[in-house]
């Protein structure tokens, strides 16, 4: 590749990859927008989360020194410690909002299930890229062990959201990995057969009220359904190009629940209207081109799939959010990316994108 | 190393390029699905945006509506008959008390509220919903008002409110006149929502029920405002975006005169009875009374139970509207009535004379009918005959008439008919006729029905109105009015005068009969209880059998029951030449009419006249 002869730049001696910098600085400005109009003009909110954004910004420039061989070195004693960690939470967690997740370590509330969100997808890659590619299917099988175990936990805790995202994680690196587009299909297959299975023998009452609320939301508009409702009425009315910032009435008046944080998409929704819609979705899209592009030029296949991976679960999170935000999935407790008020998923996605940028800065060193 | 052997296995190149096709099926995906997204966000913000906006309006603008003040009622100079008075409760709204029987009692320390009081309020909590307000306490003093602000702060969830209540400020006197307003009930909600009314009703709490309040509804209530509020989820308002003022009810003013209607109420000092003053010259009532009375403020601030049913179960039945409502026989009030179409009919003439023995029988049968004076008066002509209400002279003169022409000259008269008054509550009363009787009872007229309504009797009913819009046609000679209560209607500007409602006139053949029997009207007055009074006047008095007394029986006050006595009338107008005051007076069971009813008259025209007298000098 060209770069191999050139001299490294500024931004490659620091690891950092500026069109993708750019794309994150970006989204995390329009956050900061929102947040100051969803959280009634509140300094001290927007203060918290520039602070957190420094956090993780130097998170992710740490991160992206460690050289990718480092961390599939790590990988899997990490996974095995969050393996650990969540038992710990299922025996001695606290129970916080009828969920338990968070590990009281004395100092500080720590949460397990977002040190597998890290740990998890290096650990698949590590392990698939163990093997030659496509994977064979007793190699799958082993994979399909390593996801079950802390998909499964961290769905009992319960945390459906968290769930979902560590599964897509892994499966975006089986499904990159190369394999068979026969066994995709069969997986796809069993996933749907399994669904009643879920609905009737895995899922709480919570969360089946969850989706029949999806479907009807309208059945209970001052319960279960007044979330949605009311974050529909907030996108809808914003019509084509909004009602202005800090003129959204639904957000204004506190109408729209949760509204700096989960359902913070709703608020850009109403103020900046579609159009203020496609902006945040273009910039989105920026990013995770960037991301592939990133993942595509890795000289490993650990890399490719790494990169991938985390790339394509930053795209869950999007889909997940404006999906449940506007109505198309049931209420599932994740936020919007690197736009909505709240610590811990923003550092754990730097985290996510400090690696990527690792990945794509440390090829020079790589021989073949 | 195992792994390094493995590893020697990769194909580095396809590894590569398989994750590349890979990466851009993904991609292509990740475009599809945010297409989805995109495509739902353009059905919600472009296809639905009506739908939507006007949701998220519905959520944060509330149509708060403002009663109209309620039209002030006057008398004929501008008296204040009804207003509205500044009347403070005591509201809670019951989810923002956290301890409502604790509270109910710190509160009992700042204002008076006992424990029944509080045990109500309890109690009533079971069919209120949470998040309205609940009266705790209704017309709050002055002073409960100033302790409990000082203590508010105490007492979240509870407040003083303002509001206007209507208030009679001369309580019993004219309450069958104005009638008066009470909480709209649902038999209320549903007549003013057949009337498409009910929208003006959003924040009005009172309608009116009865009387001239009731009549006059659509005029006093006035047009509701109403206040566009921005709120938040929780229903706090965050600010007015629009309000748009109420209309208020239009004052009006009455024909009443408070004073004669006071002096009036004052005569009958509680007595059983009814007095109407009318004016002749245009209809137009000047007092109307019907006693005993009683306080309409009650009914405004909600009656209790026991209270109305005192009222309900009282003998002397306060609810009715005896002027209206009250069904007399009008005895010899009418005896002019029935001279004039004698003459008319010339049956009789001015000259023609009856012998008067002290009875009458018809021509053929044995039974007597008897005069008031056992002895007779003699020789008797018209003017005699109504002079000293000769009993006989018209048993005589119904006989030769006839019953049908009498029932139907005394319906130009207005007997037997609603006079249209403008007040709900009235009676018809009864002219009885042949066919009347047929419908009624299924029998046949007989003669010795006629000679009872010859005077006044037997079958035939009026009201004081009637009597009094009788007696007005009469010294009218035969112009007639509408009897009605409103004066005019004050618009922004200025006094509007109703339109008077004239009738076609009764038209004699020969109009000088007119003359004939007034004059022998104003001998009546001048001859008895006028003879001192400084003006002209005329009238006529009555004695209404209300307990038939045997034919060779005499009657004896003393002896009869006070129920079953006799109910005094008179008929009375002054000044003779000139009418400006026409009055119909009944009393129940007072005996007598020229002794009892007959200085009640002359007390009332002492007034009305003599002070219109001193009021032009």
């Amino acid at each position: 590749m060209g770069s191999h002869n050139q001299r490294p730049n500024i931004w490659q001696r620091l690891h950092i990859d500026l069109p993708l910098l750019i794309g994150l600085l970006a989204l995390m400005a329009y956050g900061l927008v929102v947040i100051y109009s969803a959280g009634g003009e509140d300094p001290a909110l927007l203060e918290r989360q520039l602070v957190r954004i420094g956090l993780s910004l130097g998170i992710m420039f740490v991160v992206a020194q460690i050289n990718p061989e480092v961390l599939k070195r790590w990988a899997f004693p990490i996974y095995i410690m969050g393996i650990i960690l969540l038992l710990g939470v299922h025996f001695f967690g606290e129970i916080n909002k009828g969920a338990q997740r968070w590990l009281n370590l004395g100092f500080m509330e720590f949460q397990p299930s977002e040190l597998i969100k890290l740990a998890f997808p290096i650990t698949m890659a590590w392990y698939i890229s163990k093997f030659p590619l496509p994977p064979k299917k007793r190699h799958l099988l082993g994979a399909g062990v390593i996801l079950l175990i802390p998909t499964l936990l961290i769905a009992k805790q319960p945390d459906l959201g968290t769930s979902i995202l560590v599964a897509a994680s892994g499966i975006f690196v089986l499904f990159l990995s190369g394999m068979s587009w026969r066994i995709v299909g069969t997986f796809v297959g069993g996933v749907l057969a399994m669904l009643p299975v879920l609905w009737f023998f895995l899922m709480h009452d919570y969360q089946r009220t969850r989706v029949l609320t999806l479907l009807d939301p309208e059945k209970d508009p001052l319960g279960a359904g007044y979330h949605i409702i009311q974050s529909k009425i907030a996108i809808g009315s914003g019509g084509l190009s909004g009602k202005g910032w800090l003129q959204g009435s639904q957000s204004q008046l506190e109408f729209l629940p949760e509204r700096h944080t989960d359902f913070i998409f709703a608020v850009i929704g109403e103020e900046f209207g579609l159009i203020g819609s496609l902006i945040l979705l273009a910039l989105y899209l920026y990013v995770i081109g960037r991301g592939l592009v990133i993942a595509s030029r890795a000289q490993t296949s650990f890399a490719r799939l790494l990169a991938g991976s985390i790339i394509l679960t930053f795209f869950v999170y999007i889909f997940v959010n404006i999906g449940m935000v506007s109505g198309l999935l049931p209420v599932v407790g994740v936020p919007l990316p690197l736009i909505s008020y709240g610590g811990t998923s923003m550092l754990t996605l730097m985290t996510g994108f400090g690696i990527l940028m690792s990945i794509h800065t440390h090829r020079r060193f790589i021989d073949r | 190393m195992a792994p390094r052997k493995r590893m020697a296995m990769h194909n580095h190149a396809a590894e590569a390029s398989l994750f590349k096709r890979r990466a851009i099926f993904t991609f292509v995906c990740v475009v599809l699905l945010l297409s989805v997204l995109l495509v739902n966000l353009y059905h919600l913000q472009i296809l639905s945006f009506k739908d939507y906006d006007t949701r998220s309006n519905d959520n944060r603008i509330r149509v708060v509506p403002v009663a109209p003040s309620r039209g002030l009622i006057y008398d004929r100079h501008g008296q204040l008959l009804a207003e509205n008075q500044p009347f403070f409760s005591l509201e809670m709204v019951p989810e923002k008390v956290k301890d409502i029987p604790a509270t109910l009692d710190a509160l009992s320390e700042v204002i008076e509220l006992d424990e029944e009081a509080q045990q109500d309020i309890i109690d009533s909590l079971k069919y209120h919903r949470r998040f309205k307000p609940l009266t705790i306490k209704n017309r709050l003093s002055e002073s409960d008002v100033a302790e409990f602000s000082v203590n508010q702060h105490d007492f979240p969830g509870i407040s003083v409110e303002a509001g206007l209540k209507r208030h009679y400020p001369h309580d019993g006197l004219m309450t069958h006149v104005l009638g008066y307003v009470g909480r709209i009930n649902d038999r209320d909600q549903n007549t003013l929502q057949l009337s498409g009314e009910w929208k003006n009703y959003a924040a009005t709490n009172d309608i009116g029920k009865q009387g001239i309040e009731k009549f006059y509804e659509s005029l006093l209530h006035g047009k509701p405002g109403h206040l566009e509020e921005e709120v938040n989820n929780r229903g706090r308002t965050i600010r007015t975006l629009k309000s748009v003022e109420p209309e208020p009810g239009q004052d009006i003013y009455l024909t009443l005169d408070l004073k004669l209607q006071q002096k009036a109420m004052e005569i009958l000092n509680g007595r059983r009875g009814s007095i109407v003053a009318i004016d002749p010259q245009d209809g137009g009532i000047l007092a109307m009374v019907s006693s005993p009375s009683y306080d309409p403020n009650q009914f405004v601030h909600g009656i209790s139970s026991k209270a109305y049913s005192a009222l309900l179960n009282d003998k002397s039945r306060p609810l009715i509207n005896r002027a209206t409502q009250g069904q007399y026989a009008p005895a010899s009030t009418v005896k002019p009535h029935i001279a004039l179409l004698g003459l008319e009919e010339q049956t009789i003439t001015e000259k023609t004379r009856v012998w008067d023995p002290g009875f009458w029988q018809i021509p053929g049968v044995e039974r007597k009918y008897r005069d008031w004076k056992r002895w007779g008066h003699g020789w008797v002509d018209v003017n005699t005959a109504i002079v000293d209400s000769c009993d006989t002279y018209f048993y005589d003169l119904a006989y030769k008439t006839g019953v049908d022409k009498i029932s139907n000259f005394m319906q130009h008269f207005g007997f037997g008919e609603r006079t249209g008054v403008d007040i709900f509550e009235e009676s018809a009363g009864i002219m009885p006729s042949r066919d009347w009787k047929r419908m009624r009872y299924n029998q046949p007229w007989y003669i010795g029905d006629t000679i009872s309504v010859g005077i006044g009797q037997g079958y035939w009913t009026t009201t004081p109105l009637q009597l009094a819009n009788a007696a007005a046609i009469m010294a009218n000679k035969g112009k007639r009015y509408v009897p009605h209560l409103l004066k005019s209607i004050k618009d922004s500007t200025a006094k509007i005068d109703t339109p008077i409602d004239e009738m076609a006139p009764v038209e004699l053949n020969n109009p000088m009969n007119w003359d004939i029997i007034n004059e022998s009207m104003k001998n009546t007055a001048h001859k008895s209880r006028f003879v001192d009074a400084g003006y002209t006047a005329a009238m006529k008095t009555g004695t209404a059998q209300v307990f038939s007394v045997a034919e060779d029986e005499k009657y004896d006050a003393d002896t009869v029951a006070e129920h079953l006595r006799d109910n005094a009338l008179i008929i009375a107008y002054a000044p003779y030449e000139n009418p400006t005051i026409v009055l119909a007076v009944v009393l129940e069971n007072a005996g007598w009419g020229g002794a009892n009813a007959g200085p009640v008259a002359r007390a009332l025209l002492d007034e009305y006249i003599l002070r219109d007298s001193w009021r032009t000098q």
